[in-house]
C-alpha cells in the first residue's frame, strides 16, 4: 500500500514542476501585496524600514473618511459605473439589433471593423485623439466647428460641467465595437425557425424583438449586469486619469477610487493614505462581487465565477 | 423572404452603422492630417481634416530623433514579445496541470488562481512590494511583471479548452507509449489548441503593446527603458505640467516638448503597427469571441 502511493505521487511530479512558473508568478504578484495592505493599519516610519511602523488600528481609515475626497471619489466612481451600465447596455442591445437586420456581407463585415479599431487603442492614445479635437488653441472642435457656427472657443480642459458627457462619450466610443460582438455572436445562435413561425402569424418586426430576441438575450444581459455591478468600485484608470490630463479643475467630476490612490502614492507620496484607498477599494468590491456572484449562482450555475 | 419592414430596417441599421463607423475612423483620420500638417497652419487654423498646407517635417524629426524613438520602439517590441511568449507559456502549463481530474492537491492551486480573479491587494501594496522587495524600479521587469503576465481569465479558458476539446483518448495513448507530461504538452495539447492560443496570445500582445500604466509607476522620467507608449504619456505629463503652471517663461523650447504637430506624428508612428495588424488581429479576435460564447 505504501509503495503504490510513492509510485503515484512520483507519477504527479512534472505536473506540479510545470505547475511551478505561474503559481511562482501569482504568489509575488497577488499574494505578497495582500500582505503589504498591513500599511493601511501602520504608522509610517522610514526609518525603521515601510513595514515595520506602528499598528495604529483604524486610524488611517479615520483620517480618509474625515476628508471631502472619500465622498467625492466614491460619488464618482459609482455614478460613473451605473450611468456606464445603463447607457452601455440599451445602447449596445440596440446597435446589435439593428446590426443584425443588416442582410449585405460586405457593407456588415466593414461596420463591424470599423468600430472595433478603438477598442484596440490604449487610452494615451485616446487621449492624443481626444485633445485633437478638444485642445485649447489647436484643437478642431474650437478652431473649426464653433467657428462655423459663429461661436466663442470653449476652454475643455476647465469646464467641469461638460465632463460627465465627454466621458461617457469616449468609453461608449471605446466599447461599443465590443459590446456590439458580444450581442451579435448571442443573437446569431437564435434558430431563424422562431422568426419565421411568428411572421407567419403576422407578427410585426417589433413584436419579433420583444417577444423573441429580447428574451433570448435576457440571460445574457442579467449575467454582465451583475458582473458589472460586482465591478462597481473599480474604474477605468486610463480614462479618468488620461483624458481629463489631470486637470484641476475637473477633479471634482473626473477623480474616482483609482485616480485617487494614484495620486496620493504617486503625486502626494502619501502611502499611508493611497494604502488605506486601496484596502477600502478592495474589502467593498469584494463584498460587491460576492453579492452579485450569489445572484448569478442563484440566476444561472455554470455562469458564477465560483 | 424579405418583407418591406425587413428593408426598412436593415435601412435603418445602415444609416446607425455609417454614422458609427464614421465616429469611430473620423478622429484617426484627424490624427494623421494632423500630423501631415505645415507646424505654422496647424498653430494657426488649428487641427484640421484639410489642413491648408501639407507637410511631412513632423516626420522628418522623427527620422532625426530615430534614436530616442527608435529605441522606444525596439524597448516595445522586446516586452511584447518576451511578456507574451513566457505569459501564454505558463499560463497554458498552468491550464494543462488544473485540466487534471485527478491531481492531488488541484483544488487548492485552483482555489489560489480563482482568489486572484476576487480580491487583490490594491495598488499601493503592489507597487511597495515591487519596488521595496523586488526592486524592479527603472528595469526591464518593471515593464514585464506587475499585473500583465497571468491573468487567471485566461488560465480558465485554456483550462476549458484543454478539458472539452481535446480528445482523451489521445493523451491516453501518449501516456501508454511512456511519453512526458511536457512532450505531450507541447506536441498534443498545444498544436490541437492553436485558435485557443494564437487568440490568447494576440490579446496579451495588445496588452502589452499598449501599456503605459507600468512605465507610468516603475519608470522614472529620465529611464532609457520607456516605450513608446510610455513615451506619449511623458509628452502628455509635460503638457499637463506646463497648463497647470501657466507661466510662460516655460513655454515652449524651456521644456522638452515637442510641437503640436510632432506629437501627432508620434502618436501615428505608436498606432501604425496595430493599424497595420489590424485584418489579422481582428480576424482572430472575432474568433476568439465567438468560440467563447459558444461555450457559454
Amino acid at each position: 500500500m505504501k509503495k503504490k502511493k510513492r509510485i503515484i505521487w512520483k507519477k504527479y511530479i512534472p505536473l506540479y514542476i510545470m505547475a511551478l512558473p505561474a503559481l511562482v508568478y501569482v504568489i509575488i504578484n497577488n499574494y505578497m501585496p495582500l500582505y503589504g495592505m498591513q500599511l493601511a493599519f501602520r504608522e509610517l516610519d522610514y526609518s525603521k524600514g515601510v513595514f515595520s511602523g506602528k499598528f495604529v488600528g483604524f486610524q488611517n481609515f479615520k483620517f480618509l473618511f474625515a476628508t471631502k475626497d472619500a465622498w467625492m471619489m466614491t460619488r464618482n466612481t459609482v455614478l460613473y459605473n451605473l450611468l456606464f451600465i445603463v447607457i452601455g447596455t440599451v445602447f449596445g442591445v440596440t446597435v446589435a439589433i439593428l446590426f443584425n437586420e443588416i442582410r449585405c456581407k460586405i457593407a456588415a463585415r466593414i461596420y463591424q471593423s470599423a468600430i472595433l479599431i478603438p477598442y484596440f487603442m490604449s487610452m494615451v492614445i485616446v487621449s492624443y485623439l481626444a485633445f485633437a479635437f478638444m485642445g485649447g488653441e489647436n484643437g478642431f472642435i474650437n478652431n473649426t466647428l464653433l467657428k462655423l457656427l459663429g461661436k466663442e472657443p470653449i476652454s475643455w480642459y476647465s469646464e467641469a460641467k461638460y465632463w460627465p458627457f465627454i466621458l461617457l462619450f469616449i468609453h461608449t466610443w471605446k466599447g461599443i465595437g465590443y459590446s456590439v460582438l458580444m450581442y451579435t455572436v448571442r443573437l446569431l445562435t437564435i434558430n431563424d425557425e422562431y422568426y419565421e413561425a411568428a411572421s407567419l402569424d403576422g407578427a410585426t418586426k417589433w413584436q419579433k424583438i420583444w417577444h423573441i430576441t429580447l428574451p433570448f438575450l435576457k440571460p445574457a444581459l442579467i449575467l454582465m449586469t451583475i458582473l458589472s455591478v460586482g465591478r462597481m468600485f473599480y474604474s477605468d484608470f486610463g480614462l479618468f486619469y488620461q483624458i481629463p490630463m489631470n486637470s484641476g479643475h475637473l477633479y471634482n467630476v473626473t477623480t474616482t477610487i483609482d485616480v485617487y490612490s494614484f495620486r496620493a502614492l504617486m503625486n502626494l507620496g502619501d502611502i499611508t493614505m493611497a494604502s488605506a484607498t486601496g484596502v477600502y477599494q478592495s474589502a467593498v468590491g469584494f463584498v460587491l462581487l460576492l453579492g452579485a456572484n450569489m445572484l448569478v449562482r442563484r440566476f444561472s450555475k455554470d455562469d458564477s465565477l465560483f | 423572404m424579405r418583407t418591406k419592414s425587413d428593408k426598412q430596417w436593415a435601412f435603418v441599421g445602415h444609416i446607425i452603422m455609417i454614422c458609427l463607423t464614421i465616429c469611430a475612423i473620423a478622429p484617426f483620420i484627424l490624427l494623421i492630417t494632423a500630423s501631415l500638417t505645415e507646424e505654422a497652419t496647424a498653430l494657426r487654423d488649428g487641427y484640421s481634416f484639410f489642413p491648408a498646407k501639407w507637410s511631412l517635417d513632423a516626420y522628418g524629426y522623427i527620422v532625426k530623433q530615430w534614436a530616442v524613438i527608435g529605441r522606444s520602439y525596439l524597448v516595445t517590441i522586446t516586452v511584447t514579445a518576451v511578456g507574451t511568449l513566457v505569459g501564454v507559456s505558463i499560463s497554458a502549463m498552468l491550464a494543462y496541470v488544473l485540466s487534471q481530474r485527478d491531481l492531488p492537491g488541484r483544488g487548492v492551486i485552483l482555489f489560489l488562481i480563482t482568489f486572484t480573479m476576487l480580491f487583490n491587494g490594491g495598488l499601493t501594496s503592489t507597487y511597495i512590494i515591487y519596488t521595496q522587495v523586488f526592486h524592479v524600479k527603472n528595469t526591464i521587469f518593471g515593464l514585464l511583471l506587475p499585473n500583465l503576465l497571468l491573468n487567471a481569465y485566461y488560465v480558465m479558458m485554456f483550462r476549458n479548452y484543454f478539458e472539452n476539446s481535446i480528445p482523451k483518448a489521445l493523451v491516453e495513448a501518449a501516456h501508454i507509449d511512456g511519453a512526458s507530461e511536457m512532450k505531450i504538452f507541447r506536441h498534443i495539447i498545444v498544436p490541437l489548441s492553436l485558435p485557443m492560443v494564437a487568440s490568447v496570445s494576440m490579446i496579451v500582445a495588445l496588452m502589452y503593446w499598449n501599456d503605459w500604466t507600468n512605465g507610468l509607476y516603475y519608470l522614472s522620467s529620465n529611464s532609457k527603458l520607456q516605450s513608446i507608449q510610455t513615451l506619449l504619456n511623458n509628452m502628455n505629463e509635460n503638457i499637463k505640467f506646463l497648463q497647470q503652471n501657466n507661466n510662460p517663461a516655460l513655454s515652449g523650447a524651456a521644456v522638452n516638448i515637442p510641437s503640436a504637430t510632432v506629437r501627432m506624428a508620434i502618436a501615428v508612428v505608436g498606432i501604425a503597427p496595430i493599424l497595420l495588424m489590424y485584418p489579422f488581429f481582428q480576424r482572430w479576435f472575432v474568433k476568439g469571441a465567438t468560440v467563447g460564447a459558444v461555450k457559454e
